[in-house]
């Protein structure tokens, strides 16, 4: 039977799974942020930006799907948060648009501003998006400064529904200690992860073996950030909802909780975190491994897509309001309307043909690892 | 903030419009250069000659450059709605974030994924592969067009939805009449269309460039008969569909009709303006200055046009505002008055409504919910104050929508006599048409851009038609907020548009040879 109840658990599950995917394609911005120093002569640094330019539209599209399908599954989140911490979505965006034309702008004569200028974008890109979509997630467990009255509509002189309650719009999830780490273990994940990419696909001895050095630099940082996280969180109070009357209520270890509860979701995050250790680990270990990134990325969608679970599945309010707890977002009080939902329902069926026309054409487009020679034989190379 | 901010109000308006109109600035160009150089990738593989695939090549570095900072604009847009317009979000999200999200999965994906092959494929794919590639990424940049005026199309006439007391929201209950009503199917046709005359603008242009310089000249005789022949096709296929959204806004928007055409006193039997200066001295609705300065009409026109009759009424100003003017299916329209109490009724009937249920009163509840209910098409009415409102700004819309037709007509012209010379095989030394050619490009932008200051500014105030008004769309948010973002976009917009035409400029004078 499909409820109402049932199309909600599904479409955060997109959402959930749409989140895991970007996190795993932030791994392009972590290699912008390379650029500068894996790189060491301009050959080096053409071909990292030629291999990241030939992906950096999945990673950006996913940003674009992850928005839309939250627009129209979850209208009161998107309103509520893009409207209330209007600064961190602003340094986001911004973050966004210098990266969409500096890849096709950087070695065209006339670009005015300079190449170096373009990858310093490029570079901005990679150091502060994923950081701060890591702080924005993080939010989900930590709850924000804000307030809902859908009463507001009927007054005329001050209809917004949603109010931010400070006027720091979001830049105050910066302070809190949680936040920055999940922010940090994104940041330097993407890095791990665009060094596992460069093993992988660069025929470039000297740059592989710089990558799989400079691995140890990225993977013990994320490492004690992503645990600092994970530990604080599921040792914390989360915000249950009573399931009869839509109360919300702090609750003690509510994440480990919902973990234990839904076992599911628990191997499903354990196998993640075990998969991307073991992508990471292995590349370090043997300089034979060229295939971490697969382990890795897998890792990381799992991974990131049991968060977002936790924070929504089994009663639990996704986008918590500290101001008063009742305001706080959920599946349920935040949703489309059933028709909606079931609409778009049908529409994620086709999900898969798109999944498969991308593998499609990947595999027709890399057969062979990439080095400066394609690179400057290519028609179109940036 | 407690009180409603007008500034906030309009910065927001001047933000969205910003981007919207940079975003425009390079839409068109990717929709019709995509298509002109697909069929130029066509002829290529079915004559093998390698001219066409050099010429192919040419414009589709021109497109990737265009394209890329496309996509960077684009991105504001989407978030902006939620960031900017984050009532409006949640009130009609259920309805309007649908398309957007459908316009991810399905046309930014598709693109993604095949523009990477357009691009890096030459040597990797087979030709036939790469042919599919290239009209698979014009394909999803058409299909994105269709979603976001599908989405766009409903706010000028919203359909398909039902106001829910308890979300307090609207939602959707018919897909399909939203994807298939009349308005969006022809807001689609026209506005892609219309990027098609702006490719073909460019193509010609940028030939009739190299033509001037005697550089590549086959390249530019070929690239001038494929940008002609489109060019006269989707020129006359502007301008048909033009008339069917005028027909649209005259049945569904009669105050944007009025305005485009600044129309105060309706008439029965009226002209449609050719040509006209309006008076500056009009400062109110009903005050009795004749609103033209100087005008040329076209005698019945406009009744015409806009009901398919010759003798068909076609309200004005005023008589939107007053209401009671005879229409085809004889309803009465409501005076500004009576819509403005209808939608106070409809707002308080929302709060006793909400009182009720919290009382846990059903009796009470029932009947305030069918009171709104009756009242709820005049909702958006009960947040304004007064007629003056309902106005929008009668210059900008008159003179937008005048000089987009005049262009238009212009464009007809200009590509036939290119296609004349052309075929005749006299283009070469019409030196006169070559430059006319190539200072025309300019124009298709501004086209473009009026037409939409002629759609959107003319459904002022409204953000939803008689739903929601711009007032009660917004987010909460300060006005200093607003300002700095919108003063960011300005200067980064701004130095991606001159780093952009430099490139552009840079490309064309490495000339197909080189590119
Ligand atoms: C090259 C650009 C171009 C050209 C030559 C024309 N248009 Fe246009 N027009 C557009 C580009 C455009 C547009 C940018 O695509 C708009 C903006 C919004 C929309 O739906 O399409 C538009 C809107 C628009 C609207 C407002 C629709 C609404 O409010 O929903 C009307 C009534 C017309 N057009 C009518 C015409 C007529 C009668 C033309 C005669 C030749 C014409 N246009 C030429
Ligand atoms: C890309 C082409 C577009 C252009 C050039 C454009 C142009 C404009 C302009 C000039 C305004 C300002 C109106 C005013 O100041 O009174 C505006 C406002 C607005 N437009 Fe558009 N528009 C475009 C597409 C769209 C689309 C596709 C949508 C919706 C899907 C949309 C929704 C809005 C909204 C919400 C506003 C703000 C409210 C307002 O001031 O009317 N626009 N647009
Ligand atoms: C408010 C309205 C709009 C929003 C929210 C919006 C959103 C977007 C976004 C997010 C992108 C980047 C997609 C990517 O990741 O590749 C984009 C690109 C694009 N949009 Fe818009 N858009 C709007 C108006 C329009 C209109 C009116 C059209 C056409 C009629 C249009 C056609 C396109 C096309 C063809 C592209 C491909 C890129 C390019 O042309 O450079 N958009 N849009």
């Amino acid at each position: 039977m499909i409820t109402y109840s049932f199309l909600q658990h599904y479409w955060w599950f997109i959402i959930s799974l749409l989140g895991g995917l970007l996190a795993f394609l932030l791994f392009i911005q972590g290699g912008q942020t390379m650029l500068f120093s894996l790189a060491k002569t301009e050959d080096e640094r053409r071909l990292l930006v030629n291999v990241l330019g030939r992906k950096w539209e999945f990673t950006f599209t996913t940003l674009v799907t992850f928005g839309g399908a939250f627009f129209a599954s979850f209208p009161l989140f998107y309103s509520t948060s893009f409207g209330g911490a209007y600064w961190v979505w602003m340094a986001i965006l911004f973050c966004f648009i210098i990266q969409a034309v500096s890849y096709e702008f950087q070695s065209k004569p006339g670009n005015v501003y300079g190449a170096k200028t373009y990858r310093s974008f490029l570079y901005i890109n990679g150091l502060l998006a994923t950081f701060l979509i890591g702080v924005a997630i993080a939010t989900f467990f930590t709850g924000s400064d804000f307030l809902v009255n859908k009463g507001n509509i009927t007054n005329q002189l001050a209809p917004v529904i949603s109010q931010w309650q400070n006027p720091w719009h979001g830049l105050e999830a910066l302070l809190s200690l949680r936040n920055l780490s999940l922010g940090l273990a994104v940041f330097f994940l993407s890095r791990s992860q665009a060094l596992l990419f460069f093993v992988n696909r660069l025929n470039s001895p000297e740059m592989e073996k710089r990558s799989r050095k400079n691995l140890w630099f990225n993977a013990l940082p994320f490492v004690v950030f992503f645990l600092t996280f994970v530990i604080w969180t599921l040792l914390s109070e989360g915000f249950a909802v009573d399931p009869t009357s839509g109360t919300v209520s702090l609750e003690k270890y509510k994440y480990f909780t919902n973990l234990i509860e839904m076992p599911i979701i628990l191997g499903t995050f354990l196998l993640g975190v075990i998969l991307v250790l073991y992508g990471i680990g292995r590349t370090l270990l043997s300089a034979k491994f060229k295939s971490g990134i697969w382990f890795s990325g897998i890792g990381t969608v799992l991974t990131v897509c049991s968060l977002f679970l936790i924070a929504g599945y089994n009663n639990t309010a996704f986008y918590p309001a500290f101001p008063n707890l009742q305001s706080s977002l959920t599946i349920f009080n935040s949703s489309s309307s059933l028709y909606t939902l079931t609409a778009m329902s049908i529409v994620s069926l086709f999900i898969p043909v798109v999944l498969g026309y991308i593998f499609y054409t990947w595999k027709a487009m890399e057969k062979k690892r990439t080095d400066i020679e394609d690179i400057n034989s290519d028609h179109h190379s940036y | 903030m407690d009180l409603l901010d007008v500034s906030l109000v309009n910065w927001s308006r001047a933000q969205f419009a910003l981007t919207a109109m940079y975003h425009w600035l390079f839409v068109p160009l990717t929709l019709g250069l995509g298509v002109i150089m697909s069929i130029m990738e066509t002829l290529y593989l079915k004559t093998g000659n390698e001219a066409w695939k050099k010429a192919t090549q040419f414009w589709m570095t021109l497109f990737g450059v265009n394209f890329a900072i496309g996509v960077a604009t684009g991105i504001i847009l989407e978030f902006q709605f939620g960031t900017n317009w984050s009532n409006y979000s949640w009130f009609v999200g259920d309805i309007f974030g649908a398309p957007l999200a459908i316009e991810a999965i399905f046309a930014f994906f598709m693109e993604a994924t095949f523009i990477s092959v357009m691009f890096f494929g030459w040597n990797k794919v087979s030709k036939k592969f790469h042919l599919a590639s290239t009209w698979l990424t014009v394909f999803g940049a058409t299909l994105s067009a269709l979603w976001i005026l599908v989405a766009n199309a409903w706010m000028q006439y919203p359909v398909g939805m039902e106001f829910n007391p308890d979300t307090v929201r609207n939602e959707m209950i018919d897909f399909w009449s939203i994807l298939l009503s009349p308005v969006a199917l022809n807001k689609f046709l026209h506005t892609v269309l219309s990027g098609w005359v702006m490719g073909a603008l460019f193509v010609i242009g940028v030939s009739a460039w190299f033509l001037l310089k005697k550089r590549s000249v086959d390249f530019a005789l070929k690239s001038m008969m494929v940008g002609a022949i489109f060019g006269v096709v989707s020129s006359l296929l502007v301008a048909f569909t033009g008339d069917g959204s005028a027909y649209n806004v005259t049945q569904r928007q009669p105050m944007k009709l009025a305005a485009m055409e600044g129309l105060y006193e309706g008439k029965a039997g009226a002209g449609l303006v050719a040509f006209g200066i309006l008076n500056p001295d009009k400062k109110s609705y009903n005050d009795n200055e004749n609103p033209y300065l100087f005008k040329v009409e076209i005698p019945y026109m406009l009744s015409l046009l806009g009901y398919r009759d010759v003798n068909a009424f076609v309200p004005g100003v005023k008589n939107v505002i007053d209401g009671g003017y005879p229409t085809p299916d004889g309803k009465q329209p409501l005076s500004f008055v009576e819509k403005q109490a209808r939608g106070k009724a409809a707002i308080q009937s929302l709060a006793n409504y909400q009182l009720a249920v919290n009382n846990k009163d059903t009796a009470a509840a029932a009947l305030h919910k069918a009171q709104l209910k009756e009242n709820y098409p005049q909702f958006g009415y009960g947040y304004l104050d007064r007629p003056e409102q309902l106005i929008p700004h009668v210059p900008t819309v008159f003179y937008s929508f005048h000089a987009m037709v005049m262009l238009g007509m212009y464009f007809i012209l200009l590509f036939s006599l290119v296609l004349f010379y052309t075929y005749k095989k006299k283009i070469e030394n019409a030196n006169w048409l070559l430059r006319a050619s190539l200072w025309s490009i300019p124009l298709g932008y501004i086209a473009g851009e009026l037409g939409w200051a002629v759609a959107e500014v003319g459904r002022q105030p409204w953000a939803i038609q008689d739903v929601l008004p711009l007032q009660a769309a917004i987010s909460s948010i300060s006005t200093d907020s607003v300002k700095i973002t919108f003063f960011l976009f300005l200067i980064l917009f701004t130095a991606l548009l001159i780093a952009e035409i430099r490139i552009m400029l840079k490309q064309i004078k490495k000339g197909p040879e080189e590119a």
